[in-house]
């Protein structure tokens, strides 16, 4: 495709569950739409993390879109013809302190103001329910309409949705510049194709921050890498996904178990990442820090093996929000990055709500909290960005 | 200068030949070995109490046995020697392993030596996965540790040196070889006679085991194309069937199959400390980087022995005592550094019979891209030729790794050891692309299963 030239409507950059979902969602509301994707679509943290579909514990103000695109997953299977094995299975979270448990309590009250439903569970109901769970669990929160998914289809399952319904899914393609004259934005990309498009859509994970930068919009964001790891298979019997609320770092541990049997975890310390490379490495000692605090939610987990451990760079930013929405200083452009290992439940809602908003110039879901102006209106000196 | 912090993996040929020139040069290294006792899998030794002779357990070999042992046993005093100890993971520097399944820590080292050996190269076959069907090595582990034999009516079936190695063992030790059946033609063998004969002895013990079978009656095939393992889930294997060169189909009634296709070396290690990997044209696998010394693209790390290049027991002891004296040399402390060329020489002798090898029994990757849809090509997660061609066709996957992530070809307990090169000539096929171009499964810690009742790391001092 050398020196080949496209025009479109939309030029996505970045081929994650964020853009593949945007492309999807785009060609639904009848814009054409180019995906420019480095890789592979879903390589990258859409294809790593947990596969956690989980409202619970969210920050407030991100429910309403949380609850869209929790709507979507239920959805896939006549939107884009793949399940990506998502089960509503409910989630617990279960706390180990008295203090704990109030924290958990007063979210279920707030949440239920947001449209949350959650059941707090004490001690003994905890047990009369999910008899897996060791003595040092005192009591949780369970959130029934919640679940999970694989998070290795997802994202290149909306990538053949969005290539069957038109647009044009380019992989092995990095967009080398991106720039605007007139109307338009221009991208240059190491294939030698250029794409032409009155709006422009950044969904490069922890590589946005150097995108958003171009555009003079700096955003405070480091690279980290989730630890995970799989079990080897045992019969089918832990349905909800486990998570711990903690204030303490190593604490926070989870797992789910698929429906194959293998149960997947995660969650305590992070990894460094590095944007260059495109990996993150596993550190090991990690690993056994999640094999302690896991035979401590549940002890007959220590009767299993680990099967294989990973990890993919995900963008972190200083205040634990994504970036979405428009530019706070070029027209036609927009940013969906940033979501701090949090994005894959919000993915699929992501992309409609950027398709809705390019679309209409406007976002029925309120967005407000995740603009980037919030970095870019203090003075560009105290918003260093860290992965330029 | 403190002396260099030295970790030796394996306890095989080469890890016993490399921590004998370490210790001979002054140094304590550490030796890491998941065997209960030392010699690897070629020179593994008998459990306690097993009272066979050593020609009875190593045929030909006995006295190399023999010596092996008892270098080893003279180096125990010098060393920091770690039986039942899985390297489960290695960073930059440290390398992590859990004792007898419950001892965790971490060893820091300057220079690691991995001396990981080899398995069994697979070919899925339909019906492989019924209980009976062993690899060739499985099969001649049960014999040299426990006296055992897989069945009581054996096929051998694959191809190698291996192939004719086990069936003769079986025969000696007394079990019913109802056929050797090898994909690999006569002519092929003829053709890589020339090559073979750069170890002339090691050929002529070859043709002797051959000759030995064809003896005792034995039915060798030549040239063959497995059909099935046939049987049924609650019975395992009752049989095999294959076509013969010329294409008419044979059965034999059998309990057991041992299989086979040559080996491949175990580079999980390498791969982790993010040695560079090359495609080998001759063996159609990826093997990591190593100059002719045993250094590998990453700095401090050496490879050595079957892990690194199959060059059988001979090559592995050469191979051993040639990275541990390069790391040597590396860390500043030249200790017999005149006979590194002549190793170097030895080392190329061996080269050259490898590809020999290579030529006469060939990986068959042809009947790996035919094998028919039902046929199950990665056994621990169910996923049959058929799902891998549609990973391709209906959802694009390319390379290993993406059709790893979309239909989970080699993400069970072998983690593709078993699976991986027949599921890249598949994937290759299906996608029609040279199959060097699909690459190979990256390698994710834990190296081996890592049990999760073990506790917190602590890092030792070395």
């Amino acid at each position: 495709m050398s020196s080949q030239h496209v025009q479109t409507d939309v030029v996505v950059v970045g081929g994650g569950l964020m853009g593949a979902s945007a492309a999807f969602f785009l060609r639904q509301r009848g814009v054409s739409a180019v995906l420019l994707e480095r890789g592979l679509v879903g390589q990258q943290a859409s294809g790593v993390n947990f596969g956690n579909v989980r409202r619970q514990g969210r920050f407030l103000p991100q429910l309403p879109l949380a609850h869209r695109s929790r709507d979507i997953w239920g959805r896939l299977p006549e939107l884009i013809g793949h399940d990506a094995e998502f089960i509503a299975t409910g989630h617990v979270r279960v706390v180990y302190a008295e203090s704990q448990m109030a924290d958990v309590e007063k979210y279920a009250t707030d949440a239920k103001h947001w449209g949350l439903d959650l059941q707090i569970l004490g001690r003994s109901e905890l047990r009369k329910r999910f008899p897996f769970f060791g003595p040092e669990v005192i009591g949780g929160s369970y959130s029934p309409n919640d679940g999970h998914a694989n998070p290795r289809l997802a994202a290149p399952a909306f990538g053949r949705a969005a290539k069957r319904d038109g647009a044009q899914v380019i992989e092995d393609c990095e967009v080398l510049q991106v720039e605007k004259s007139g109307q338009d934005f221009r991208v240059n990309t190491s294939s030698g194709l250029t794409v032409t498009a009155p709006a422009a859509l950044i969904c490069s994970g922890a590589w946005g921050g150097a995108m958003s930068a171009a555009w003079g919009e700096p955003v405070p964001m480091v690279p980290k890498g989730p630890t995970m790891a799989v079990t080897e298979p045992l019969p089918y019997g832990i349905v909800p996904v486990v998570g711990v609320s903690t204030r303490i770092e190593h604490e926070g541990v989870y797992f789910r178990q698929v429906r194959r049997g293998n149960i997947v975890f995660g969650g305590g310390r992070r990894n460094p990442a590095y944007l260059d490379g495109r990996r993150a490495n596993v550190n090991p000692n990690w690993t056994l820090g999640q094999l302690h605090e896991l035979r401590r939610i549940a002890p007959a987990l220590g009767k299993l093996n680990v099967l294989r451990t990973w990890s993919g760079v995900e963008g972190y930013m200083d205040d634990d929000i994504p970036i979405m929405g428009p530019s706070a200083k070029v027209s036609g452009l927009y940013y969906a990055f940033g979501f701090c290992g949090h994005g894959f439940q919000l993915g699929p809602g992501v992309g409609d709500v950027m398709a809705e908003l390019i679309a209409t110039g406007a976002s029925s879901t309120p967005i407000e909290p995740f603009h980037i102006h919030r970095f870019t209106s203090v003075p560009a000196a105290e918003t260093a960005v860290v992965n330029a | 200068m403190a002396d260099p912090r030295v970790i030796v993996v394996g306890a095989g040929p080469a890890g016993v030949r490399a921590a004998q020139a370490l210790v001979e040069a002054g140094l304590r290294p550490t030796v890491v070995d998941e065997g209960r006792r030392d010699g690897g899998q070629i020179y593994r030794r008998q459990p306690e109490g097993f009272a066979r002779s050593y020609p009875q357990l190593y045929g030909t070999e006995a006295q190399k046995a023999k010596d092996l042992h008892d270098s080893f046993e003279a180096l125990r005093p010098h060393i920091d020697y770690r039986p039942e100890t899985l390297a489960w993971n290695l960073t930059a520097g440290q390398l992590h392993v859990v004792a007898g399944g419950e001892r965790t820590a971490v060893l820091p080292y300057d220079s690691l030596i991995v001396c990981s050996g080899a398995t069994d190269r697979l070919l899925p076959v339909e019906g492989w996965h019924y209980a009976g069907c062993y690899s060739l090595g499985a099969a001649q582990i049960a014999l040299k540790s426990q006296a055992c034999s897989i069945g009581k009516r054996v096929v051998f079936m694959g191809t190698g040196p291996l192939l004719y190695l086990v069936a003769s063992q079986y025969l000696k030790a007394g079990a019913q070889v109802a056929a050797v059946l090898d994909t690999s033609s006569l002519s092929t063998r003829i053709r890589a006679l020339p090559a073979l004969a750069a170890r002339p002895a090691l050929l002529w013990n070859g043709l002797k085991l051959v000759a030995m079978l064809r003896s005792a009656g034995v039915r060798l095939m030549a040239g063959i194309s497995p059909v099935a393992v046939t049987g049924d889930d609650e019975r395992g294997v009752s049989g095999v069937r294959l076509r013969d060169a010329q294409g008419r189909e044979h059965s034999f009634e059998c309990d057991a199959v041992g299989l086979g296709y040559h080996l491949r070396s175990e580079g999980q290690l390498a791969d982790l400390a993010k040695c560079h990997f090359d495609f080998d044209e001759p063996s159609r696998q990826w093997l990591p980087r190593i100059d002719e010394d045993g250094r590998s693209s990453a700095p401090g790390v050496y490879l050595a022995g079957d892990g690194a290049r199959i060059l059988g027991a001979d090559g592995a002891e050469a191979a051993g005592r040639l990275a541990a004296l390069a790391a040597l040399k590396d860390a500043g402390r030249p200790h017999a550094v005149v006979e590194m060329p002549q190793l170097r020489k030895r080392l190329a002798t061996m080269d050259k019979f490898r590809r020999g090898l290579l030529q006469a029994f060939p990986w068959p990757h042809q009947l790996a891209s035919q094998l028919p849809d039902r046929a199950i090509v990665c056994r621990c997660e169910g996923v049959s030729a058929g799902d891998l061609r549609a990973t391709v066709r209906d959802l694009g996957a390319q390379e290993m790794n993406r059709a790893k992530a979309l239909c989970r070809v080699g993400m069970g307990r072998c983690q593709g050891r078993y699976c991986g090169h027949a599921a890249a000539e598949l994937v290759a096929d299906a996608a029609v692309l040279p199959i060097e171009r699909v690459g190979r499964l990256r390698g994710q810690g834990p190296v081996k299963p890592l049990p999760m009742s073990v506790p917190l790391a602590v890092e030792e001092q070395a």
